[in-house]
């Protein structure tokens, strides 16, 4: 077998025994890209000596085989999180040439657990986007259908585990940008609580919102990854100081008496045929393993996408404040400094971004505050509230990840409302600051193309939510299938 | 809410946003953006006098720290990634006459 192909933990297994090196671990991952990565374009920026160079440092102290949780493991990075000394650019001109000055606290977390910081993944200008053609440095590919988006905003990352580029990569999640493409592409994607995983060193997009997560193969993979990068850190005041628990004990439990709730307003008219039938048959599996379904209702459901791009955009268009040309990346003189400012801004930005900090401007305009903004911060006040009723009747909720497989490269590119509303069942977790996962659960026919379950948990109960998503793997294969990608 | 998305001023939102845009773009944006307005214009449906608004789902507030001096992020490997820089300052254009 060969080695890129591996899990985490089988991986593991290898690197522990000394049956390889972390050198070779990431050379074959090296290789991998060099054959496929043409065609998928997942990765921005990879630079071989240097990953080669923190696999030998690995190799000489042999964190490798002291039992460190990622031990010469090489993980992919999207291109909004800082590593010190690599480009970050967010896909964005504005970054152009940008170098990190500093680490993440999750990329803290990998170095410290032995892992290697491979390369940096494509993805939407400043995580804006369900499809990664937002991108300012082309598109990304799904593994499974060259023609087809890989979901956004972290596609680069989801094709890129998916085509076993990366045994394992991080993603942020403001509205689904981990869990969409995961189920586009075909592998695991965890958005944790908020709170959860420190933010610091994440470039900011909508800070009520962003979280970070993994991408993996599998949900053993996935615990494994969530208990390196899960923890409190003092430099993100969000950052909630409670303890991690073990994740990888909540794997292997059954899950006989869970409640498995179903929100009716999930399982709406228009939604693809085939995702609906491989949902309902992943809720069956889960009902012969012992679980209970039980039916709820989450009756705001239908305000979450107005809700989210007002209180998203209006985030953002204050995040996004500082890039003006003074501390980083391209500047356009002007003739004043305020000119200076709109020159820059008016270059740097693409379409997407320029289109989501108008309207975030607006909302939080003189006049138009409390109708727009504050009436949405209301609203998602009420979808919080659905789901602590629901999680009073259920332990986990569980509903298709997105409405429907990757589209056509192209097909939703000149309608913004018509992407925002593919984000439907995934928004609302990040409005309500609960945690979710989605993973494979089936094939459409033609074009085969996978399709995501999503389970979804109350606030810090990561746990429950692996437990569900491991009891359901491990009687299924979804997982083991791969897409055809060759060089 | 206000209902009247005509009054949405797409080049007055640009000067807010210290952000030009070309001729082109204030028309497209114009048109996407009250199409997006009047999608959510659908809030209004919802009665949300005695709701208070959440501005983030984390349990914290206030979240505060001693003050005290620690090292921070090297001054020129901060400046190295500056359009302009001189003598340990971000260089801008002159904004007092």
């Amino acid at each position: 077998m060969s080695l890129h192909t591996l899990t985490i933990h089988q991986l593991r297994q290898k690197l522990r025994r000394g049956d390889i090196s972390a050198r070779e671990a990431t050379q074959a991952l090296l290789d991998r890209i060099q054959a496929v990565d043409g065609k998928l374009k997942a990765y921005l920026w990879l630079n071989a000596e240097d990953a080669l160079a923190q696999a030998d440092a690995i190799d000489r102290t042999g964190a490798a085989r002291n039992g460190q949780l990622l031990g010469g493991v090489p993980i992919a990075i999207k291109d909004n999180l800082s590593v010190d000394g690599q480009p970050c650019t967010c896909a964005s001109k504005i970054l152009q040439g940008h170098t990190s000055v500093y680490d993440a606290d999750v990329v803290h977390r990998l170095r410290d657990a032995g892992a290697i910081l491979l390369g940096r993944t494509n993805m939407d200008e400043f995580a804006m986007g369900s499809s990664t053609e937002n991108s300012s440095w082309g598109i990304t590919h799904n593994p499974w259908d060259l023609d087809r988006i890989p979901g956004g905003s972290s596609g680069g990352s989801a094709a890129a585990v998916a085509a076993d580029e990366a045994f394992a990569a991080l993603g942020s999640d403001t509205g689904g940008s981990i869990r969409q493409p995961a189920a586009q592409c075909g592998c695991v994607g965890f958005k944790p609580t908020y709170g959860r995983v420190s933010r610091y060193g994440l470039v900011a997009f909508a800070s009520s919102l962003d979280q970070i997560g993994p991408f993996t193969k599998d949900v053993t993979d996935c615990a494994l990854m969530l208990r390196v990068l899960a923890g409190h850190d003092r430099h993100d005041s969000t950052s909630v100081p409670q303890a991690v628990p073990d994740y990888t004990a909540a794997l292997g439990k059954d899950v006989k008496g869970l409640r498995v709730g179903l929100p009716k307003e999930f399982f709406i008219d228009g939604m693809d045929r085939e995702v609906e039938a491989a949902v309902r048959s992943a809720i069956r599996k889960l009902e012969e393993l012992g679980a209970e379904v039980v039916q709820i209702s989450l009756p705001h459901t239908d305000y979450a996408v107005a809700v989210y791009y007002l209180i998203a955009t209006a985030e953002a268009s204050a995040n996004l404040a500082r890039f003006d040309g003074v501390r980083y990346g391209a500047r356009v003189t002007g003739e004043d400094v305020i000119d200076m400012y709109g020159k820059t801004r008016g270059a740097g930005f693409g379409p997407e971004v320029k289109r989501r900090i108008i309207l975030g401007t607006y909302a939080l305009s003189a006049g138009y505050y409390d109708a727009y903004y504050l009436r949405a911060q209301k609203v998602r006040t009420l979808i919080r509230q659905d789901f602590e009723k629901a999680f009073e009747k259920c332990d986990v909720v569980v509903t298709p990840t997105s409405p429907e497989v990757a589209f056509r490269i192209g097909e939703k590119a000149d309608d913004p409302l018509k992407m925002y509303l593919s984000d439907i069942f995934t928004i609302s977790v990040n409005l309500a600051g609960i945690c979710g996962v989605s993973l494979p659960c089936g094939f459409t026919s033609r074009p085969k193309l996978p399709i995501g379950l999503q389970i979804l948990g109350r606030p810090f109960g990561e746990e429950t939510v692996l437990r569900v998503a491991h009891a359901y793997e491990q009687v299924t294969d979804w997982h083991k299938e791969k897409p055809e990608v060759e060089g | 809410m206000a209902e009247n998305t005509d009054s949405f001023d797409v080049s007055y939102v640009a000067h807010l946003a210290r952000m030009h845009l070309t001729d082109a773009e204030k028309v497209k944006i114009s048109a996407q953006l009250k199409d997006i307005l009047t999608y959510v214009a659908k809030l209004n449906e919802l009665d949300v006098s005695q709701v208070e608004p959440t501005a983030h789902a984390t349990p914290l507030s206030n979240v505060l720290r001693q003050d005290e001096v620690e090292p921070s992020i090297d001054r020129d490997k901060v400046l190295r990634n500056a359009p302009e820089q001189a003598r340990n300052l971000f260089i801008v254009p002159k904004i007092i006459e």
